[in-house]
């Protein structure tokens, strides 16, 4: 393991590793590094370096919420906003739990998409017409209800037989360390 | 076009402060339906009457049928007569057009009797 400066240099196995955590976070250093062929103790290291550099940010359970019987539904907003007031907002959105996903984007017009959850329809409007609407800079907001979900899963790091070291050279301000990082920010 | 008769008599003169403008966070905020926010809010009873004339019409229908309008005219203001004679026009069963004219007569009629009203004393 290769490091830089304030960057970490991932490497083949570092991967291989975040992959095996991905598809199951539960699995001992032991069962990785039998996967991996390589020892429990080198498998330790590399978690712990990338947790301390927040590559790794936490562990955390994907739960399918209607089999726990959670009145819920999910919408995405997008959210129009005046340039200057753009991060304010984004920022702000990200404190509130009913918020899982916020990501700026810039097409047209600066635009924030959030998703959010609420239990029913009327508490979703209430949320956002209390909250979001007044907040400084939002000039409008479009969302759609999700009706029904086809897919949730976290995208792999990339395929096993075809990664690259240099294409993974993530770059991490310790300042930001387990914070922001990447501008997106998971519940 | 709807006439009101608006019986002011015994108003208590404080109620005039419904011609103050309230905070941010107190304003109405109009939607088209749910979650979807035209960009437009008041945050007076004379910005209400501007809005109701320049916002979407969807957006009168979707409030008043939700009866979003008198509970922000009560919750906020205070003017339950005000709030009382839209919640009647929720059964005139009106849309579009015809629906907006009513709710800016309506609410037209009852600032200029307040104004007139805070004249007089």
């Amino acid at each position: 393991m290769k490091v830089k400066s304030n960057s970490l240099i991932l490497d083949s196995i570092d991967l291989k590793i975040l992959e095996a955590l991905m598809e199951d976070a539960r699995q001992t250093y032991t069962m990785i590094g039998k996967r991996l062929g390589i020892a429990h103790s080198t498998v330790y290291d590399r978690i712990k370096r990338m947790e301390e550099y927040g590559i790794i940010k936490k562990y955390t359970t994907l739960i399918d919420r209607e089999k726990a019987g959670a009145k819920c539904i999910t919408a995405v907003m997008t959210i129009y906003t005046d340039p200057k007031e753009s991060e304010n907002i984004a920022e702000k959105l990200c404190e509130y739990p009913q918020i899982c996903e916020v990501y700026t984007s810039l097409s047209e017009e600066l635009q924030i998409i959030a998703k959010i959850m609420a239990e029913d329809q009327e508490s979703l409007h209430e949320f956002i017409a209390k909250f979001i609407a007044p907040l400084q800079g939002v000039l409008r907001i479009r969302t759609s209800i999700v009706t029904k979900k086809f897919k949730e899963t976290i995208p792999r790091l990339a395929n096993n037989n075809n990664i690259r070291e240099s294409a993974f050279a993530i770059k991490h301000d310790k300042r930001k360390m387990g914070l922001e990082g990447d501008g997106y920010r998971k519940t | 076009m709807i006439s009101v008769k608006w019986d002011l008599k015994e108003m208590d003169i404080e109620k005039l402060e419904v011609l103050k403008t309230v905070p941010r966070d107190k304003a109405f905020y109009f939607f088209t339906s749910i979650g979807n926010y035209t960009g437009k809010s008041a945050a007076s009873l004379e910005e209400f009457l501007q809005m109701v004339r320049d916002v979407n019409v969807k957006s009168l229908e979707f409030h008043l049928y939700r009866g979003d309008f008198e509970k922000w005219l009560n919750e906020v203001f205070g003017v339950q007569e005000l709030a009382e004679e839209l919640k009647k026009l929720r059964t005139s069963n009106l849309f579009g057009e015809q629906l907006r004219s009513c709710i800016y007569s309506v609410v037209e009629s009852y600032l200029k009797r307040l104004k007139e009203h805070g004249a007089q004393h």
